[in-house]
């Protein structure tokens, strides 16, 4: 409930737009695809986060959600589609429907039997979609080209990332307005207490339904940049691998954290590129460095600035 | 006039123990109604019945004329029935106005929902301004800003009170709101239940039989699911098979 100056925010979103430009000037182009994927995972982590450490929910699932999003950009363009501006809204209506009925069923659980029935329902999912023919099974289906956003040209990488950017920027604020805003405090009450809430009169697993439903219309958004960066909608992107992957993400992040999603996302691809220049070991490492995150700072990357208001 | 709580034979059962027995009891508006029993009566699950924490097998439960006996406990929240636990339930990391903020938040017939998501709640100075006001009803305006874990065990049942009041229950069910509490603790609850007489409706279930008996208007005797006995403090406290089931010497 802190206010504070956002400058240390405009500067670092003004550093990251230029980030294209720096590239090309130094003749790196291959890297605006990595800050793409890495804005794109930042968004689809922040997502996660909003469920998990807002909603207090730990869902094992958002692959299913980030996914769908892709198959839908990429099923859509077979179909003759490919406006972003239809194909995209899609993605997200699918994502939301999907995340209504299993959020519906799941959240009648808690705690590791949550976990695990998010898990169950995305893999019903993934097994759905690789043996469907039409979603070209276990070799996912390639984009015919990207999406098109009049007036934006996406087949221009620097534009990707400026759209993916600007997405995740847009998410971050409406995030921050949300946790400040009657039904982020109603959040805040139900991960401290929720029999209190419910005796408070508050509809609980309306509650908690919504914040599930808005992570993964976020994730389905995510997943249909994500598509288009790919080149394709991939079935590794709907596996549970892609699940804790993102769990990782926020993890290491920061739980809770509005920049949490940010942070790890940047981190885990950050450092899983590094060390694939050096190692074909890059894995290992990547646990320790969580191992030591879990171990040295529980409260993730985020955790390690002063002031980590939600 | 019809009471304001309508409970007939009302059953639930634990594999087969029959807490609740076929209670009959009916709270009338404005009352202190106390409920009082031994040990292992089944007060706390009549309360958890009537508050819709559990549902019922068999009974009639009814509110102000409405059929409550399948509803959920927001519903009853929001039909006006709000209850304080045994344990007590706060937000414990969470400021005090806070606390009491959303449980004003809580009342969408009146304040409008919490399905509102951009707008920031700090700027509803309605919402905190009623919730300053209840703090003050229970003595605590001043620890406004505390958070609610830093407060002494008897403070957090005050608290716990005034986020009950705050949803402006037409009926209040405190679940032994001295529990625990020292002397002076106990005195100071006992006079924020005594100044809730009159204008408002309390099922009260206390050990205390000096407090229950001082501040009843009515009194019900639970014992093994059943209610035994009913009526004014005098009359229960008279009352033949009250004094054998359970008040035994400490009347005399």
């Amino acid at each position: 409930m802190k206010h504070r100056s956002p400058a240390g925010e405009v500067v670092l979103l003004a550093a990251a737009i230029t980030v294209p430009w720096l590239l090309q000037a130094a003749g790196e182009d291959y890297y605006i695809g990595f800050a793409t994927r890495m804005a794109i995972f930042a968004l689809a982590a922040t997502s996660l986060n909003f469920i998990v450490g807002y909603g207090g929910m730990v869902a094992f699932g958002h692959a299913a959600f980030f996914g769908l999003g892709g198959y839908v950009v990429a099923l859509l363009m077979e179909a003759g589609i490919a406006s972003a501006w239809l194909s995209w809204p899609a993605a997200i209506a699918v994502a939301t429907l999907s995340a209504l009925a299993i959020g519906a069923l799941s959240l009648r659980t808690r705690g590791v039997y949550f976990i695990m029935i998010t898990l169950a329902f995305a893999q019903m999912i993934y097994y759905t979609v690789v043996s469907a023919a039409f979603a070209g099974g276990e070799d996912g289906l390639p984009l015919m080209q990207r999406s098109t956003l009049a007036p934006f040209d996406l087949a221009d990488d620097a534009t990707l990332y400026w759209i993916a950017l600007a997405l995740l920027a847009a998410s971050l604020f409406a995030l921050q307005r949300l946790a400040g805003s009657r039904y982020g405090r109603a959040l805040a009450g139900l991960r401290q207490n929720e029999t209190r809430m419910e005796a408070l009169g508050y509809p609980v697993l309306r509650l908690k339904l919504v914040c599930f439903v808005i992570g993964a219309a976020v994730a389905g958004l995510a997943g249909a940049l994500l598509a288009n960066q790919n080149g394709m909608a991939s079935p590794t992107q709907l596996y549970w691998t892609q699940s804790g992957m993102l769990l990782v993400m926020v993890i290491l992040g920061g739980v809770g954290h509005r920049y949490g999603g940010v942070l790890g996302a940047l981190a885990l691809l950050g450092l899983e590129e590094a060390l694939g220049r050096v190692t074909e070991h890059s894995h290992l490492y990547v646990g320790l460095a969580l191992l030591a995150v879990v171990l040295f700072a529980p409260r993730g990357l985020a955790g390690l600035w002063k002031g980590t208001a939600r | 006039m019809n009471p304001l709580l309508e409970v007939a034979g009302l059953k639930r059962h634990f594999g087969g123990l029959w807490a609740t027995n076929g209670v009959d009891l009916t709270v009338e508006a404005g009352e202190i109604h106390a409920l009082i029993g031994p040990n292992g009566a089944g007060k706390t699950t009549l309360v958890h019945l009537i508050s819709g924490g559990l549902l019922p097998d068999e009974g009639r439960l009814r509110f102000a004329g409405t059929d409550i006996a399948r509803r959920s406990m927001h519903e009853r929240v929001a039909l006006g029935i709000t209850r304080s636990y045994q344990i007590t339930q706060v937000f414990p990391q969470l400021p005090l106005l806070e606390n009491v903020r959303l449980a004003v938040q809580a009342r969408q017939h009146d304040f409008g929902s919490s399905f509102r998501f951009f707008r920031p709640a700090s700027a509803d100075f309605s919402l905190i301004e009623e919730a300053e006001e209840w703090l003050g009803r229970v003595g605590l305006a001043e620890q406004a800003h505390v958070h609610a874990c830093d407060l002494s065990h008897g403070e957090q049942r005050a608290l716990e009170l005034a986020m009950a009041l705050a949803t402006r229950p037409r009926l209040l069910l405190l679940d032994e709101p001295l529990a625990g509490m020292g002397p002076e603790e106990s005195a100071h609850m006992a006079g924020l239940i005594q100044s809730l007489k009159g204008e408002q409706t309390v099922l009260l279930v206390e050990h205390d039989m000096d407090v229950v008996f001082r501040l009843a208007d009515r009194v019900s005797v639970l014992v093994a699911g059943r209610i035994v006995a009913s009526g004014t403090p005098d009359a229960v406290r008279a009352d033949p098979e009250v004094r054998r089931a359970y008040l035994g010497d400490e009347v005399q």
